[in-house]
C-alpha cells in the first residue's frame, strides 16, 4: 500500500446505455494537496467525482478506490461523508430559507436525542464561520448572502463534517474576482490545515495559481497528471495543449459548403438574467447566419450560448430583452415561441428531455407537435397523415425503434435527438439553431447528426450550432462565434479554427 | 398467448381497469343472486351516478393538463341553485335557465382559468377558494334554505327516458333503445377497425387477426348486452344520451384535434410545449372554463333528479370525480389518461357503492371501501410503472 497517498483511484470505468463516460481513469491524490482536474466539457469530470462520492455507487462502476490506504466501497453520499469525503456542486445544495448554522448542520444537527441545542448549533457555527473567514452572524438567512458567502457557507458546511477531502466543482464560476481570490486563499489556508482538495476548474489561471498537481482529462480518460513543482511552474498554455492535444479523426462527413444570403442577421441582443435583473447574460451580440452555412457558437458553460439561442427564439429565456432579429431583409423579433416559428426559426434544446420531448408520447406525437396543423384539416388531426410523416422521418434519420408507436422515453439517447431533430425539421424552419445536439450520444450516432446538419445546409437552411466540443465546431461549422461571459470574443473561420485559439477567445475577461 | 400478453401489458392500466369493471360486476351479480344485473338496477345505477361520471370526465381533462379542480361541487351546487332561483321564483322559461347556467359556469371556469393560467395561481389554490366561496353563494342563493319543485318539462326533459317505446321492432322491448344499441355498437366496432388499419400499417405490433375478431365481439356483444338490460327496463335515460354524447365528443377532441393534443403535450411537459410553440396558458384556460361547463350541467342534473335546490348539493363531488379518473388510469403528474378510462373509473366506483347497497353494507362501510380502491388502484399503476421502467 502505498501510504503516502489519500486517495487513489484505479482504472475506474463507467458506462451509460450507449456512452462510455469514464475509460480506465486514474487520480492520485497526496495528502494537503490541491489537486486540480481539467478537461473540456464532457470530458468526465463530473462523473470522476460522483463515483467518488457514491453517488454513483460501489457497483455500478469497474476499478477501485483507495482511501486512506484502504480499499472503500462507497453505496451512497453518506457513506463517503463519514469518511471525509465532501462534495461542493456547482449548483450550491443550500436551503435559502432557512439560517447559516441551519444550513451547516443540515442532516447533522447539534441534538441530544432528537432535540436540538440552538446554542451548541450557534457556537460551532461561528467557530466554522470564523475559520472560513466569513463575518456573518449565524443566524442570518441564507438567501440574503451573495454567492461568494454562500459558497464559503458551504465549505463552513464541509469543516462541520470533519472533511479530510474536499472536492470543488466550478467553485469560482460564479463568483467575480474578488470573491474568487478569497476562495482559493482559503483553500490554501485549509491545505496548510491538512485537508486535500479536488479542485476541478475552467479558470485555467487559477488553476495554475493553486494546484499542486494536475490531471488531465479527455474523451473520459486520463491524459496525463502534471506536477507543479513550484508556483507558476505550469502555465495556461501547457494545460491548455494537454486539454485539446488530440489528432483529428475523421469522424465528421465530408461536406462543401456554398453559402448563399444572409438570413438571419442579430443585432445588439442583450438578455439579463430572469432573477437577478441586473446582470447581463447576453451583452451587446451581433451575427449573421447565411443560408446554407453552418455557423458554430463556441464558449465554456455559462458563456450565454443557450441563452442568447433561447431568447432568439421567441424570448423562451431572459428579462428586458434588447436588439433586433433579421429573417433576411425583415425585422422580425420575435416575442413568443409561435411568433418564432412562423418567421422560421426553430430551437433545438440541449436538454431533450427536460425542454424537448413527451417521453412518455410516442415518436409520431413527438414529431408533428411543433406543427399539427400541417396534417389537420379545420384543427382535426388525421392519425394517417400523421404516421406516415412520421414514418417518413424514422426511414429517412435512421431513428432505431421498432415502430413510430413506440413511446419516447424507452429509446436511446441519440435516437431520441433523432426524434426531436425530426420535429423541428417537419416544422420547416429556414433557421435552425441546435443546442449540444450530440451531447451524451454515441459516436455513431453523432455522426449521423452531422450528417442531418450538412443536408439541412444543403439545402438551403441556416443551421447555428451551438456546442461545447470544439472538435465538432472545427468539423462541422463554417465559421464559429466565440462567446465568453456574455460578450462575443471572437469570429473564427474554417481554415484559421483550432482549439488554442478558441480556448483563448473562450477564456478572454473571465475572472 | 405471448402477443396477447404483450398487448395486455401495453394498456393494462386501461385494458386492466375495464377487466376489473367486469369482475366486479360478476363478482356482485353472484354475491347478490342476480340483483346487480336486473333491468332496473342497471338503469337506477346510470340515473345515480351519470353526472359523476360527467363530471369525471371535465376531470379527467383538467388532470390531464397537469391540474386539479377542486370547486366542481360547490359549483354544481351553486349552479343548480341559480337554475332553482330563476325557474321557480323568476318564471324564466327552462330552455333560457339552462343556458344561462351553463354560460355561468363557463363564466366561473374562466375566472378560475384567468387566476390559474395567466397569474400563474396554482390550480389547488384557486379551486379551493372558489370550492369556500361558491358553497357560501349557494347558502346565500337559497337564502338558508331549498327550493322545491321545479317546473315539470325541465324535470322530464333532463331525468327521464328517452320516447320510442312502440315501433313495434322489439315486441315489449323499448324499440328506440335497441336502436341505439345496434347503432353504438357498429360504431364501436368501426373505431376498432380503424385504429387497426392505422396501427398496422405505421404502428408495428398489432392484435393478430383472429382476437381482434374476439376482442371487437366481445366489446359489441357488452354494448348489446347493457342496451337490451336498458330495453327491458324503462329504456335510454337521457342522462346516459347526454354521457355517450359528451365521451364520444370529447374522446375525439382529446385524441383526434390539435387542442386536444397540446391539452397532452402542456400536461406531459410544460416546458417542451412551450418551446414547440403550444400556447399553453390558452390550453390551460379553456380546460377550466370547459370543466365549469360541465360543472354546471351536473348541478342542473342533480336539481332536477332531487327537484329542489338545497345547500348541500354537490358536495364530495370533485372528490369522486378526481378518484373515477385516477382509478381510470390518470397520472398525478399529467400527461397520461383518456375520458373513456375516466368513465371505465367511475363506472367501477359506481357498481361497487351499488353492489354494497344491494348487499345492506352501511354507507361508512362503503366509504372505507372505496378509498382503498383508489389507493391500490394507483399504486398498482406507480408499481407498475416502476416495472416498465416507462
Amino acid at each position: 500500500m502505498v501510504a503516502d497517498l489519500i486517495l487513489e483511484m484505479r482504472d475506474i470505468t463507467k458506462t451509460f446505455p450507449g456512452v462510455k463516460a469514464l475509460e480506465h481513469v486514474s487520480l492520485e491524490v497526496a495528502p494537503a494537496q490541491v489537486h486540480a482536474i481539467c478537461g473540456e466539457n464532457g470530458a468526465g469530470k463530473s462523473t470522476l467525482i460522483k463515483i467518488l462520492a457514491g453517488i454513483y455507487p460501489h457497483g455500478s462502476y469497474d476499478g477501485e478506490i483507495v482511501y486512506e490506504g484502504t480499499p472503500t466501497a462507497f453505496k451512497d453520499i453518506r457513506a463517503s461523508e463519514s469518511a471525509g469525503i465532501v462534495v461542493i456542486h456547482q449548483e450550491l445544495a443550500l436551503i435559502p430559507q432557512l439560517s447559516i448554522a441551519e444550513n451547516i448542520f443540515l442532516g447533522n444537527e447539534q441534538a441530544t436525542r432528537g432535540v436540538i441545542s440552538w446554542s451548541e448549533t450557534t457556537r460551532h457555527a461561528r467557530e466554522l464561520l470564523q475559520r472560513v473567514g466569513l463575518a456573518e452572524k449565524p443566524d442570518a438567512r441564507v438567501a440574503d448572502l451573495g454567492v461568494g458567502k454562500q459558497q464559503l457557507v458551504e465549505i463552513a458546511k464541509a469543516l462541520s463534517k470533519k472533511v479530510k477531502l474536499l472536492i470543488l466543482d466550478e467553485p469560482t464560476a460564479a463568483l467575480n474576482e474578488e470573491d474568487s481570490q478569497k476562495l482559493l486563499g482559503l483553500i490554501l489556508e485549509l491545505k496548510r490545515g491538512g485537508i486535500a482538495s479536488i479542485l476541478i476548474s475552467h479558470k485555467l489561471n487559477e488553476v495554475a495559481q493553486v494546484a499542486d498537481a494536475i490531471t488531465i482529462l479527455r474523451d473520459g480518460k486520463t491524459i496525463e497528471t502534471i506536477p507543479v513543482p513550484t508556483r507558476g511552474a505550469v502555465d495556461e498554455d501547457r494545460i491548455i495543449r494537454g486539454m485539446v492535444g488530440r489528432q483529428l479523426e475523421h469522424r465528421f462527413p465530408q461536406r462543401t459548403s456554398a453559402p448563399g444570403e444572409v438570413l438571419l442577421t442579430v443585432k445588439n441582443w442583450t438578455v439579463h438574467h430572469p432573477i437577478d435583473q441586473t446582470r447581463k447574460v447576453v451583452d451587446d451580440v451581433s451575427l449573421t447566419v447565411r443560408r446554407g452555412e453552418i455557423v458554430g457558437l463556441a464558449g465554456l458553460m455559462g458563456a450565454g450560448r443557450t441563452e442568447l439561442g433561447m431568447s432568439i427564439f421567441g424570448r423562451s429565456y431572459g428579462t428586458h430583452i434588447s436588439g433586433q432579429v433579421f429573417m433576411g431583409d425583415v425585422e422580425v423579433t420575435p416575442r413568443t415561441v409561435p411568433d418564432a416559428i412562423k418567421a422560421g426559426i426553430a430551437y433545438v434544446s440541449e436538454d431533450r428531455k427536460k425542454y424537448g420531448l413527451h417521453l412518455t408520447e410516442t415518436i409520431t406525437r413527438n414529431v408533428t407537435l411543433a406543427a399539427l396543423d400541417k396534417v389537420s384539416q379545420r384543427t382535426v388531426v388525421s392519425d394517417r397523415e400523421e404516421a406516415v410523416n412520421a414514418e417518413r422521418y424514422r426511414k429517412s434519420m435512421n431513428i432505431k425503434a421498432p415502430s413510430v408507436a413506440s413511446i419516447v422515453g424507452k429509446l436511446s439517447g441519440g435516437n431520441q435527438q433523432k426524434v426531436v431533430l425530426s420535429k423541428w425539421m417537419f416544422a420547416d424552419p429556414d433557421l435552425l439553431i441546435v443546442d449540444e445536439p450530440t451531447r451524451g450520444i454515441d459516436i455513431g450516432a453523432k455522426s449521423e447528426i452531422y450528417s442531418i446538419l450538412n443536408e439541412l445546409a444543403a439545402a438551403g437552411k441556416a443551421v447555428l450550432f451551438i456546442s461545447s466540443e470544439l472538435p465538432e465546431l472545427m468539423g462541422v461549422c463554417d465559421r464559429i462565434y466565440v462567446l465568453s461571459a456574455g460578450r462575443l470574443t471572437g469570429e473564427v473561420g474554417r481554415e484559421q479554427a483550432n482549439e488554442e485559439t478558441l480556448m483563448r477567445y473562450m477564456t478572454m475577461n473571465r475572472g | 398467448m405471448d402477443v396477447l400478453r404483450t398487448a395486455f401489458r401495453k394498456n393494462i392500466r386501461q385494458s386492466g381497469m375495464l377487466v376489473a369493471l367486469a369482475v366486479i360486476v360478476i363478482l356482485f351479480q353472484v354475491l347478490t343472486e342476480g340483483k346487480t344485473l336486473r333491468p332496473g338496477n342497471v338503469s337506477n345505477v346510470i340515473q345515480q351516478n351519470g353526472y359523476i361520471l360527467i363530471l369525471a370526465i371535465g376531470m379527467m381533462i383538467v388532470i390531464i393538463a397537469g391540474h386539479i379542480d377542486l370547486s366542481i361541487g360547490s359549483i354544481a351546487g351553486f349552479t343548480g341553485a341559480v337554475a332553482a332561483q330563476l325557474m321557480v321564483n323568476r318564471d324564466v322559461p327552462w330552455v333560457l335557465a339552462v343556458l344561462l347556467c351553463l354560460l355561468l359556469g363557463a363564466v366561473i371556469g374562466a375566472w378560475q382559468g384567468f387566476w390559474i393560467a395567466y397569474i400563474g395561481i396554482p390550480s389547488f389554490i384557486v379551486t379551493l377558494a372558489s370550492m369556500l366561496a361558491f358553497r357560501g353563494a349557494t347558502i346565500t342563493t337559497l337564502s338558508g334554505t331549498s327550493i322545491g319543485r321545479l317546473p315539470s318539462e325541465f324535470r322530464q326533459k333532463t331525468t327521464q327516458f328517452l320516447p320510442g317505446d312502440d315501433w313495434g321492432i322489439g315486441g315489449e322491448l323499448h324499440d328506440l333503445t335497441l336502436i341505439i344499441g345496434a347503432v353504438l355498437a357498429l360504431v364501436a366496432v368501426y373505431t376498432q377497425v380503424r385504429d387497426r388499419q392505422v396501427h398496422t400499417k405505421y404502428g408495428g405490433e398489432a392484435l393478430p387477426l383472429p382476437w381482434f375478431v374476439v376482442k371487437c365481439a366481445a366489446i359489441a356483444a357488452a354494448i348489446l348486452a347493457f342496451t337490451w338490460l336498458l330495453a327491458k327496463a324503462s329504456g335510454f335515460p337521457v342522462v346516459l344520451i347526454i354521457l355517450a354524447a359528451l365521451l364520444m365528443a370529447y374522446g375525439f377532441t382529446m385524441q383526434r384535434t390539435i387542442l386536444g393534443r397540446h391539452i397532452y403535450a402542456v400536461g406531459g411537459n410544460a416546458p417542451a410545449a412551450r418551446l414547440s410553440g403550444v400556447k399553453s396558458q390558452r390550453v390551460s384556460f379553456l380546460v377550466f372554463v370547459n370543466m365549469g361547463i360541465l360543472s354546471a350541467l351536473a348541478g342542473l342534473l342533480i336539481t332536477a333528479r332531487l327537484n329542489s335546490a338545497v345547500a348541500t348539493a354537490g358536495t364530495n363531488f370533485e372528490l369522486e370525480a378526481i378518484a373515477a379518473a385516477f382509478i381510470g388510469g390518470a397520472s398525478a403528474s399529467g400527461g397520461v389518461g383518456t375520458v373513456f378510462g375516466a368513465v371505465v373509473g367511475g363506472s367501477v366506483m359506481a357498481v361497487i357503492s351499488n353492489g354494497l347497497s344491494l348487499e345492506g353494507v352501511e354507507v361508512g362501510k362503503q366509504q372505507m371501501i372505496k378509498g382503498a380502491l383508489l389507493l391500490f388502484a394507483v399504486a398498482f399503476d406507480v408499481y407498475n410503472k416502476k416495472k416498465v421502467g416507462a
